[in-house]
């Protein structure tokens, strides 16, 4: 039966054609015309049936890996709100809205979350502030001053600071920032909010490089070319066209790096002072609402309400970054679009 | 005489997303021919030769509609196992696309994934299919070498090597000279008139006279609708339609 | 005309000035940690246990805590990355599902990172009953990590020209075979040079890791990965802010954050380092 294996058959199928094609000519063969469709030797259907199952249940398994992410997103989600749900069924709603977080009290234990959200809220402004004028400053110089080989050399050093663990920069927060705010403000030590907001301000930095430069260098290069053909400094080509048409996407990494300041931990717990009163100015300390978490969860007994409670300073923070970066999401998307 | 069409479509459309690209092409490509696919850029002939093999399955929001008859069975059915298909009809495309490992890991890819792991057999068919492809005497010395190291007319035949290994029993050429000089140009049609002794062949060209140098038969699209179809002396002597007419005398395109 | 010419290199000085400023602050930061720090660097601050109250002695639990832990999150990570960003580059169509996916893994990685550290918490330590250790802490480093691992595989997957995928399949592979063959062997080292920056910022996070298996203080080395465990930021963090004599062991705080930092950043650098010679080095 080998014989009749494809290849071998055909050649000599082959061989017969090329005598009758001597005998009859090529020339005047005529065009090739619809014949009856008959079943060939060799079907295409049902082989391999073992291969296909075995392919199907490779791409089962990737698949698998493929919704991880949103198990895994689902999961975080509904853990923190399962956890947290006694502290709402045990703590008015109306508690956490109030100033006071003293939840040790022996009085009367108190769940005001007001002080940490705005502690929150105050350092990532003041992060921001810091933040965008100069993230944005060293994207515009990246994509439309710098040479390209500063170009290359800087991104890797932009990634380098993204790499500088938060423990790192909190810790020369208080050794190297602290004292010198000290100095500057007269304040007794220089943890507060404005320790706080520089690093955080350093910690968002590379990411609203990044994304910003990336979103500039997006720019149709027409766009830039019509308006220097108008008679446009590079300047003015910069700040009245490329910057309006990456808009969205620097934008959009204003909000990412937001969403970075206000979920970091280390730098603001070990930089801020972590007082827990309501913050009046940026010279006070204060204490986030990372900050609080990582305070008290290791020293809280489980499953008390206090316990919950954390739980349940998780899950507003998750809902606010969530919050942030879908809107990120939102505006980068737009942007991509427009761009197709 | 009457010849036999290996390889034929009915009434084929082709949709990306919601733009036809092929309109209602009946096309028989004959046994053991060359059979020429010709039109400006943007005709739909990449795309036809595409779905002979139903390589245009990898492409995401596409749709086939309409009957390929490969040897009697519709290879557009429900059912079909495209990698069977594949074995029997094989591709060669525009860029050639040598895989970077040695040359005799190339020729050798399609028969290592398919069944043989008998060493010898695979030496034998790199070698037959490096003879068949007329690269052999300019490889045989260096066959543990990167494929990267070939010119890129060498690279091609080296991609035509490649699908002969698997023995098919047709073979498609997407365009397959537009990216090589005109000598290595010159080498590739020789290959390919002396194939169709034994394959039938497929080819799409934007260069006319390639088609008319290589092929039997030569078909004329455009804008995805099939134009004419006929012997490739009748279409290059005279054609029965003014826009093939056009065409080929160079009006546009 | 002058005017223009004016604001033009007032507005490019400016620029120019916040990319010194940043990184001038990137320097002062190196600087200081690698002056100060270096002065505690010596054989035994590497090879040693902390020593009376830590007020003496090395930071070697530590540096093996976090080695440990790290090849945890590696275990994890790095297959369920590869495996995710295979799917997604390679099998998934772009449907409703697929940009659920996508959504889901920036949103992810944007989740802050003591929320892992919670998540960790119940998940980990309570639910599945690992308790605070090496495990727990480096399954929650894992998960954390994934979305850049998934984003740095695809990344890589992504410079593998189509040709080698459309080459493989004319040629009879079905689509697993053409990836296995024909994909993974050229994107598997990019792969990795991803994810080691994933991992290296994972080696260096701390919030996730102080509840569910970070410890103060060890006498010994972790024996199993039931065990608790030092590590490197947690240390540092103790050491920082923590310790009953601060000013005293303010050295070695210092010392602990030049290791750190050198292994994470030097980490960094080589897969930065790998990822631009591979790509001048490239043929596709």
């Amino acid at each position: 039966m080998r014989w009749f294996k494809k290849g071998r058959w055909r050649q000599s199928s082959s061989l017969v054609f090329q005598l009758i094609e001597t005998f009859w000519g090529g020339e005047g063969e005529d065009l090739p015309h619809s014949g009856e469709k008959s079943a060939s030797l060799k079907s295409l259907r049902g082989k391999r049936t073992l291969a296909r199952w075995k392919e199907s249940a490779v791409k089962a398994f990737f698949f698998a890996n493929g919704i991880l992410a949103i198990i895994v997103l689902i999961g975080i989600f509904g853990i923190l709100l399962s956890t947290a749900i006694p502290a709402f069924k045990e703590i008015p709603l109306a508690e956490f809205a109030k100033k006071t977080w003293d939840p040790t009290s022996p009085e009367k234990a108190q769940y005001g979350l007001l002080s940490m959200i705005v502690s929150t809220l105050m350092c990532t402004a003041g992060a921001l502030l810091i933040a965008i004028p100069l993230g944005l400053g060293v994207a515009a110089y990246l994509s439309d001053v710098a040479h390209w080989r500063v170009r290359e050399i800087v991104k890797p050093i932009v990634e380098i600071l993204a790499g500088i663990p938060s423990v790192v920069t909190g810790f020369l927060g208080i050794v190297l920032f602290g004292p010198v705010i000290a100095k500057i403000f007269h304040t007794g030590h220089g943890l507060n909010a404005v320790n706080g907001s520089f690093l955080l301000a350093i910690m968002s930095l590379p990411t609203i490089i990044s994304i910003s430069e990336d979103s500039l260098n997006a720019v149709p290069s027409a766009y830039a070319e019509a308006s220097l053909a108008l008679g446009g400094s590079k300047w003015q080509t910069l700040v009245r066209v490329k910057v309006p048409a990456a808009l969205s996407g620097i934008i959009a990494s204003f909000m990412l790096g937001m969403g970075r300041a206000i979920g970091e931990t280390m730098t603001v717990l070990m930089a801020t002072g972590n007082a827990r009163s309501f913050p009046h100015g940026f010279l006070d300390s204060i204490r986030t609402m990372t900050a609080n978490i990582a305070i008290e969860l290791g020293e809280v007994p489980y499953y008390t309400t206090h316990y919950y409670a954390l739980f349940a300073i998780g899950l507003v923070l998750f809902i606010m970054t969530f919050i942030v970066n879908m809107i990120a999401d939102v505006i980068l998307n737009k942007y991509q679009q427009r761009e197709l | 005489m009457d010849i036999r069409p290996k390889i034929e479509t009915q009434n084929l459309n082709f949709y990306y997303g919601t733009k036809q690209a092929l309109r209602n092409i009946s096309l028989a490509c004959a046994d053991r021919r060359v059979t020429a696919i010709i039109g400006p850029s943007g005709c739909g002939k990449s795309t036809f030769i595409r779905t002979l093999n139903r390589m245009n399955d990898v492409l995401l929001r596409t749709r086939t509609e309409g009957e390929i008859w490969l040897d009697g069975e519709n290879i557009n059915a429900p059912g079909i196992d495209v990698v069977e298909l594949r074995k029997r009809v094989g591709m060669v495309f525009q860029k050639p696309n040598p895989f970077p490992k040695s040359i005799f890991d190339n020729v050798a890819y399609g028969l290592r994934i398919n069944d043989g792991r008998n060493r010898f057999k695979i030496e034998e068919v790199v070698e037959k299919s490096l003879i068949e492809a007329a690269l052999w005497d300019e490889v045989k010395d260096r066959l543990k070498e990167n494929a990267f190291s070939l010119s890129g007319g060498q690279q091609q035949r080296l991609c035509i090597a490649r699908a002969l290994a698997v023995e098919p029993e047709v073979i498609l050429f997407d365009e397959p000279c537009s990216a090589i000089d005109p000598t290595a140009t010159a080498k590739i049609e020789d290959l390919i008139m002396k194939l169709k002794k034994d394959y039938t062949v497929v080819i799409v060209t934007h260069n006319m006279q390639q088609a008319a140098r290589v092929s039997d038969f030569t078909a004329f699209m455009m804008l995805g609708d099939l134009i004419e179809f006929d012997k490739t002396e009748t279409i290059f002597t005279n054609p029965a339609n003014k826009l093939t007419e056009d065409y080929i005398t160079g009006r546009f395109g | 005309m002058k005017k223009k010419k004016v604001v033009q290199f007032i507005g490019f000085f400016l620029l120019r000035v916040s990319l010194y400023v940043v990184l001038a602050i990137l320097l002062l930061f190196l600087y200081d940690i690698g002056r100060k720090g270096g002065g505690a660097i010596s054989w035994e601050f590497i090879s040693q246990p902390p020593r009376r109250g830590m007020t003496e002695g090395g930071i070697f639990p530590a540096i093996m805590g976090t080695f440990l832990v790290t090849m945890v999150t590696a275990v994890l990570a790095i297959p369920l990355g590869m495996f995710a960003a295979i799917y997604l580059n390679e099998y998934a169509k772009q449907t409703r599902l697929t940009r659920i996916i996508r959504l889901s893994i920036r949103n992810l990685s944007g989740v802050p990172s003591i929320v892992y550290g919670l998540f960790g918490v119940i998940l980990f330590v309570n639910i599945l009953k690992f308790g605070t250790s090496i495990l727990s802490a480096g399954l929650t480093l894992g998960l954390l990590t994934l979305p850049w691992t998934i984003t740095a595989s695809e990344e890589a997957l992504k410079t593998i020209p189509n040709s080698y995928r459309e080459g493989a399949l004319a040629l009879g592979a079905t689509k697993w075979q053409a990836i296995r063959t024909n994909v993974l062997p050229y994107a598997i080292p990019g792969m990795l040079t991803g994810t080691v920056l994933g991992l290296a910022r994972a080696a260096g996070e701390t919030a996730p890791i102080l509840f569910t298996g970070a410890a103060f203080y060890l006498p010994y080395l972790p024996k199993s990965l039931s065990d608790q465990f030092m590590a490197l930021p947690y240390h540092l963090y103790i050491m920082a802010t923590q310790h009953h004599a601060i000013q005293q062991v303010r050295p070695l705080a210092y010392g602990t954050a030049l290791v750190l930092i050198v292994l994470v950043l030097g980490l960094n650098m080589t897969a930065i380092i790998v990822r631009y010679r591979m790509r001048r080095k490239r043929r596709w």
